[in-house]
């Protein structure tokens, strides 16, 4: 067996896991007024500092939402809404080309539903934006962008985007910054006041927490309508009752992830540049997508040409080796990536794709497993490549 | 898998009997909502969903495999065509013949699998030959037939030794949640079963006349002649009632007049049926046997005349409702199940003391 899916999802720290079950065994609503409740209240509000301590943002900046998707979804549509109703000219959304569907689906039913004019920007042949487009697009419109929103680092291809040197181009017309940094933190530095960004999404389950617990880091002067109503636990922002085990165990996976985040990097990048030649030098024809130098440590993205990459994906998984083709399944059915193709791949191209992902487990023994079986593999998916051919 | 229980079984017994079994579900509609929906469905979200399920429960791999340019074009736009051309098609038929025994298979057979297991209500056994069901009334050996040699080879139909009944209670006995789900019985592409409706969309009005067969009166106009079948009675909407007060029913189609003809019932009686590319698995190319002539039709004794280009069966006792587009299926007799011998696509029923 290799899982080599980490940006899908990554194991359990077992700090992480063990911080869950000893809270989760405790009574208490946080809201609670009572001695069980501030017990709780207290579990959550440690956790907030000790999440802010290592990426840089204030204690009550910490939104805890219920996953990455929940925390994209309120910085699009909420800061959207407050800077539209504060201003109604601001109807421009800008989004990069190649975000994940948690914000660009958002972000494409603002288009839809809410008025919004949604401005994609491009990407070059590595999936990186380039800057002085971007800044081009404020300069001309910077009094009608209601948001800008970048990804941190690409879930696809692993291309890390110069947020910083974005933000601050939005922070010098005034428009608010969003990003998705749910792959690049405990992978990349990340900074959240350093970085100029108003609002930044992480989640539990990308870096050894539980699933369903992530944040939104939102400045404390960035106005956000909810998405949520209720109780207004969370700043008014977000409602719901918080999830006490969750948000410790989410705590304590952030914080140790971006702690040992240098000596990781240094690991893993080793591991997949070692990766990365054994399947070049394996199968000699494939491309190796994304970029070179500005790259998540665990990513490694490769075009199979001739293949399918659900065909791939299907004789790995029947190997006992598990990775994606890391793009989104509609109904089941694998589409070509908007990435690959907003990087320039034809549709051939962005079909045959396959991802492997590195994470804080991963060892010399997964490569081993994969390149024992890769070429042959590579090989019948090319064959039943043809399937498509007309009849 | 459909989603739907006899496919679930059939993987179940696939595994159970040794063999590394991947479940596949295919997607067929390119906008699944179009699809028809609800527990009628097999092709819906929902029915995904069930298949996936199923799978777990099994304990086999899953995937979804996207066909749905293939089933357009093989399934959905040849069933128009047949229409418009004035033929009665038969798309789960076709679907065996383009999709899944040949797109599926393709593509698994080069993925590295040796067969496509499905939940159809057939037998083929170690001797090859393809038979009935012991299920006569959930019989499906005659939208089989139109399979080669080769395609046979690497068919495996698990369920044709049990009922329906039987299946549905090894579902419930292996904890499949399919196992009480409706049977399916409409056109999967048709969401709400209105096929005239459809085909209107489609080929659009085509105004005609409705003519009697033996006078050639106008009896009547249609809005397209692909709203007809042959053997129809209901729908025809004549204002003119016939000499005889009898029923009328469909008897032909002509596209080229786009004309509609009408008749008593005995003028639909045919004793001779034309058809054309046939699949014949026997080496004698004469045969006396039985012949069905439309699906869960009625089987008639007749004597069958194959070329490499078209068959000629005779019939024992006049058969009604012969429709070109429909097959021809061919069986032999036997306790053990009736053998599929061929079958053929039909072009027409004539009569040879025909007064028509």
């Amino acid at each position: 067996m290799a899982y080599l899916d980490h940006a899908a999802t990554t194991p359990m720290l077992s700090a992480a896991l063990d911080a869950y079950t000893a809270a989760a065994r405790e009574i208490g609503n946080p809201s609670s007024l009572h001695a069980a409740g501030r017990a709780a209240r207290r579990m959550v509000e440690e956790s907030r500092e000790r999440i802010a301590a290592v990426i840089g943002a204030r204690p009550s900046e910490v939104i805890f939402t219920g996953g990455g998707t929940e925390a994209d979804n309120l910085a699009t549509k909420g800061i959207f809404w407050a800077r539209r109703d504060a201003d109604p000219k601001r109807l421009r959304m800008v989004a990069s080309a190649v975000e994940h569907h948690a914000v660009l689906d958002a972000v494409d039913w603002l288009g839809r539903h809410e008025g919004a004019e949604v401005a994609y920007l491009p990407v070059d042949a590595a999936g990186r934006v380039d800057p002085e487009v971007f800044a081009e697009l404020v300069r001309a419109h910077g009094d009608e962008i209601a948001l800008v929103t970048v990804q941190w680092a690409n879930n696809e291809v692993g291309t890390v985007h110069p947020v910083p040197e974005l933000a601050a181009v939005a922070a010098a017309a005034g428009v608010p910054f969003h990003t998705d940094a749910v792959q690049a933190v405990g992978q990349v530095p990340v900074d959240f006041a350093a970085s100029g960004v108003a609002a930044l999404t992480l989640t539990g389950h990308k870096l050894g927490g539980p699933v369903g617990t992530g944040a939104l880091v939102l400045g404390r002067d960035v106005a956000c309508t909810p998405l949520l109503h209720g109780g207004g636990q969370e700043r008014d922002v977000r409602s719901g009752t918080l999830d006490t085990a969750g948000v410790v165990a989410f705590a304590v996976a952030v914080e140790t992830t971006v702690q040992a985040r240098l000596e990781y990097a240094g690991r893993v990048a080793k591991l997949r540049d070692e990766l990365v030649r054994r399947v070049l030098a394996a199968v000699p024809e494939a491309i190796y997508n994304g970029d070179p130098e500005h790259r998540l440590p665990g990513n490694a993205h490769f075009s199979f040409p001739g293949c399918e990459g659900d065909a791939l994906l299907l004789l790995l998984d029947a190997q006992g080796i598990y990775c994606s083709t890391g793009s989104a399944c509609s109904a089941g059915v694998a589409q070509p990536s908007h990435v690959l193709l907003a990087m320039g791949a034809d549709d051939a191209r962005a079909r045959s794709s396959l991802r492997f992902s590195l994470g804080h487990d991963s060892t010399e023994a997964d490569l081993d497993v994969l390149l024992a079986t890769l070429p042959a593999v590579v090989e019948r998916a090319r064959r039943a490549g043809a399937w498509k051919t007309p009849r | 898998m459909s989603g739907g229980v006899d496919s679930a079984v059939a993987a179940a017994r696939a595994k159970d009997a040794g063999h590394d079994v991947t479940g596949v579900h295919l997607a067929l509609a390119r906008n699944p909502q179009t699809y028809r929906t609800g527990a009628r469905g097999c092709c819906t979200l929902e029915d995904s969903r069930d298949a996936r399920r199923a799978a777990d429960v099994i304990g086999i791999p899953f995937y979804v495999w996207d066909m749905a340019d293939e089933f357009h074009a093989s399934v959905v736009d040849d069933f128009v065509d047949e229409y418009a051309a004035g033929r009665t098609p038969n798309p789960c038929l076709r679907c065996n013949e383009k999709i899944k025994f040949a797109a599926v298979l393709d593509r698994a057979v080069a993925l590295g699998f040796d067969a496509v297991v499905t939940g159809h209500h057939a037998r083929l056994g170690a001797d090859g030959l393809l038979r009935r069901s012991v299920d006569l009334a959930k019989d499906q050996s005659y939208v089989l037939a139109v399979l080669t040699r080769a395609q046979l080879d690497r068919a495996a139909f698990p369920l044709g030794d049990s009922t329906k009944e039987q299946v549905r209670l090894e579902a419930a006995d292996r904890g499949l949640a399919v196992a009480d789900k409706p049977d399916s019985h409409d056109i999967c592409f048709i969401a709400d079963g209105d096929t005239r409706g459809f085909l209107e969309k489609r080929l659009g009005s085509a105004p005609g006349d409705i003519v009697d067969g033996r006078s050639g009166e106008k009896l009547g106009t249609h809005n397209g002649a692909y709203g007809y079948t042959i053997g129809q009675r209901k729908g025809l909407n004549l204002r003119v009632p016939a000499a005889d007060g009898r029923p009328r029913y469909v008897l032909s189609i002509t596209p080229v007049t786009n004309t509609v003809t009408v008749g008593p019932r005995e003028d639909l009686e045919v004793d001779t049926v034309t058809a054309e590319r046939p699949i014949w698995h026997e080496t004698a190319d004469r045969v006396d046997c039985e012949v069905q002539l439309r699906a869960h039709g009625e089987v008639v004794p007749a004597s069958v005349t194959v070329t490499p280009s078209g068959l000629t069966a005779t019939l024992a006792t006049p058969a009604r409702g012969v429709a070109a587009g429909q097959a021809i299926v061919a069986y032999r007799p036997d306790p053990a199940g009736d053998v599929v011998l061929g079958s053929a696509t039909i072009t027409a029923g004539t009569r040879e003391s025909a007064n028509v």
